[in-house]
């Protein structure tokens, strides 16, 4: 917050050289006093208005009308059902066997898309956190994934992923695991799926992590690292022991980001599936995500009062687990006031 | 970025020894950091380039072990193809993806700077309760209120249309936060008092001393937005699909639906719905990252 912002100057110290002759200039400078204390008075409201009334309409009343739909029986296709449904959609969530699934998938892939992707971010970071030539095109270069679209990147990856040509078979024939005679089915179970999907975020994101870390870890004061240096720290134990906790805020920032991101993950698992119009996320649900069910739901099956019901959830969800990570990386990044 | 590059860096000897005393961003790279970052290059880059690879060759580039690595010849036969699909309506998406990024871009810059400026500078009761609740809006996950919001625009009539894209994204909280912090840092008092006693309305001061001071964040808001913008398809396949006008990333998500896909014209389209953002990065990398660093440190 600024201390001291600009004073409204009184309008008497504009220099009124025409004093002499009263009468019409009166009038005129009332009219100027008038227009004067519309713009200091209300002017600046009005040039906050735009947000505010855009926020209204298409950001809070969404998110409190998703509440009266979510207890109303809202299907596209079908107006004539009873106007409420009272906690119907609820309860019969709580026993929904999809949901469930795609609970478990989505904590699934986000857990193996948040940590490495954070950790690896942590390393690029620290990369590039030295005294390089051409660092900005180092910088801009580890930017490339975060430009890219989603909807383009998944197209590739789900190639990558295919299983008799894919790339990612072949890598890892060479290395001996799977092989021609044995490739890997990546969209036929679940963990596979999950890889190949957390695969397609964690190279999205690590990059735009990693500018995160570095902005934040070049503005650690150099006399810290000096006394690390003299108590004989190497450099690995430096990263942990300094340089982690001293950028602990911008590392909640991020786990929070990833979280509120990862939990409304939809473009890359409805993407993977080759049959993507269908949002079932694999022949199984093998990796349908709350996002995508919402979708399938909402505009597959047309029963919007149900995917109302389901937002909340997730809603509800999304604040919990970003509460609870809140907390532990708190603790595990060592907070100390 | 500056500073450190103009730093004049120790003798040799001294280097070695003290390596340890010194900050690691003192630090000259070493061959491993080089041989690490180029590693991690390698890895950002490939899948773009093999993007472009299978979008310049035939059906066989995909069949075949070990996986093609070099691009073929059949670039302009593939985006013809793409281009002339009946129901995908490839062309008429790059353009409405333009239309839609670029008004949004703009109203972002325009009403975000202004808002920006009004908490910044300008003095009105309630100023620092709104600015919080700007900043907690950041947090709320807007994608959570989608259907509601498409029954919104269901009842403005605005489904189908690019409008449902383009208004919810007119202005953001992100954007006018980054206004502020922007204008609080870089106009100085005095210049806009100095220009309110000489008569200068809000307005005029906006654009005689604001507006000059803060081009460089705009340069930064603008491309942020407009990559974003560009990218989004959750919101757009829902309101969109279906229609004639989809964006460019729902018509790429078209080219991959049905029941036998051809991936080498998904990833010609693919590849070229990403050539406007790798242009934005070749140009404007500098002001991108300079915009996600220094977002981080404010935040």
């Amino acid at each position: 917050m600024s201390s001291t912002r600009a004073a409204p100057a009184p309008p008497s110290r504009r220099p009124a050289p025409e004093r002499g002759r009263p009468g019409a200039h009166d009038r005129r400078l009332t009219w100027r006093n008038r227009l004067y204390r519309f713009d200091m008075r209300y002017m600046p409201y009005l040039m906050i208005a735009p947000f505010f009334l855009l926020f209204i309409v298409f950001g809070l009343f969404p998110l409190l009308f998703n509440a009266v739909v979510s207890l109303r029986n809202y299907r596209l296709d079908d107006p004539t059902l009873p106007y409420w449904a009272g906690f119907e959609n609820f309860s019969r969530l709580v026993a929904d066997e999809d949901f469930w699934n795609a609970l478990y998938n989505t904590f699934g892939i986000f857990l193996l898309s948040t940590v490495p992707q954070l950790l690896l971010a942590l390393l690029v970071a620290s990369l590039l956190n030295r005294q390089l030539r051409a660092q900005t095109w180092w910088r801009v270069g580890v930017l490339l994934p975060y430009v890219t679209p989603i909807v383009a990147s998944t197209m590739v990856f789900s190639v990558f992923f295919s299983r008799d040509f894919g790339m990612a078979n072949w890598v890892l024939g060479l290395l001996g695991i799977g092989g021609a005679d044995d490739p890997i089915d990546w969209r036929a179970d679940k963990l596979h799926a999950w890889i190949a999907i957390a695969t397609m975020v964690n190279w999205k994101w690590i990059g735009y992590n990693a500018l995160l870390y570095l902005a934040a870890m070049q503005s650690i004061p150099r006399d810290v690292y000096e006394a690390a240096a003299i108590d004989g720290a190497g450099q690995w134990k430096q990263l942990w022991r300094i340089t982690v906790p001293m950028i602990q805020p911008v590392v909640l920032f991020t786990v929070i980001l990833s979280t509120i991101g990862g939990l409304q993950l939809f473009t890359e698992p409805m993407l993977f599936d080759p049959n993507a119009q269908a949002a079932t996320g694999g022949p199984n649900g093998e990796w349908q995500t709350i996002a995508q069910l919402i979708y399938k739901v909402g505009w597959k099956d047309l029963n919007l009062g149900y995917a109302a019901a389901m937002s909340w959830a997730l809603f509800l969800i999304i604040l919990v687990v970003a509460g609870v990570n809140y907390l532990l990386t708190n603790r595990l990044s060592g907070g100390r006031k | 970025m500056t500073a450190l590059a103009s730093r004049p860096s120790a003798p040799p000897a001294r280097r070695k020894r003290r390596a340890m005393a010194r900050a690691p961003q003192e630090t000259p790279a070493g061959l491993w950091t080089y041989l690490l970052l180029a590693v991690s290059m390698l890895f950002a880059a490939f899948p773009l380039y093999w993007m472009f690879v299978i979008a310049t060759s035939n059906d066989e580039a995909l069949a075949k072990l070990p996986p093609a690595i070099v691009p073929g010849d059949r670039f302009l036969t593939n985006v013809d193809e793409v281009f002339s699909l009946q129901d995908v309506y490839f062309a008429a998406s790059l353009v409405n993806s333009v239309i839609v990024s670029t008004v949004v871009t703009a109203s972002v810059l325009f009403f975000c700077s202004l808002a920006g400026f009004a908490f910044a500078k300008l003095r009105f009761k309630g100023s620092n309760a709104l600015m919080l609740f700007v900043v907690l809006t950041l947090t709320v996950p807007n994608q959570l209120g989608i259907v509601a919001l498409y029954i919104v625009m269901g009842k403005l009539g605005w489904n189908g249309t690019l409008l449902a894209v383009i208004a919810p994204g007119l202005v953001t909280a992100f954007g006018v936060f980054y206004m502020r912090q922007f204008i609080v840092n870089t106009v100085p008092d005095e210049l806009v008092e100095s220009a309110r006693v000489d008569g200068a309305t809000t307005m005029r001061v906006y654009g005689t001393i604001v507006l000059p001071a803060i081009r460089p964040a705009l340069a930064v808001l603008g491309l942020l937005t407009f990559v974003a913008t560009w990218n989004d398809f959750q919101w757009p396949l829902i309101t969109l699909s279906g229609t004639d006008f989809p964006t460019s990333m729902v018509a790429v998500s078209d080219l991959a639906s049905g029941n036998y896909v051809i991936y080498r014209r998904v990833l010609a389209g693919a590849f070229i719905a990403t050539i406007p953002l790798l242009l934005m990065l070749f140009i404007g990398g500098r002001q991108i990252v300079r915009g996600i660093m220094e977002g981080a440190v404010k935040s």
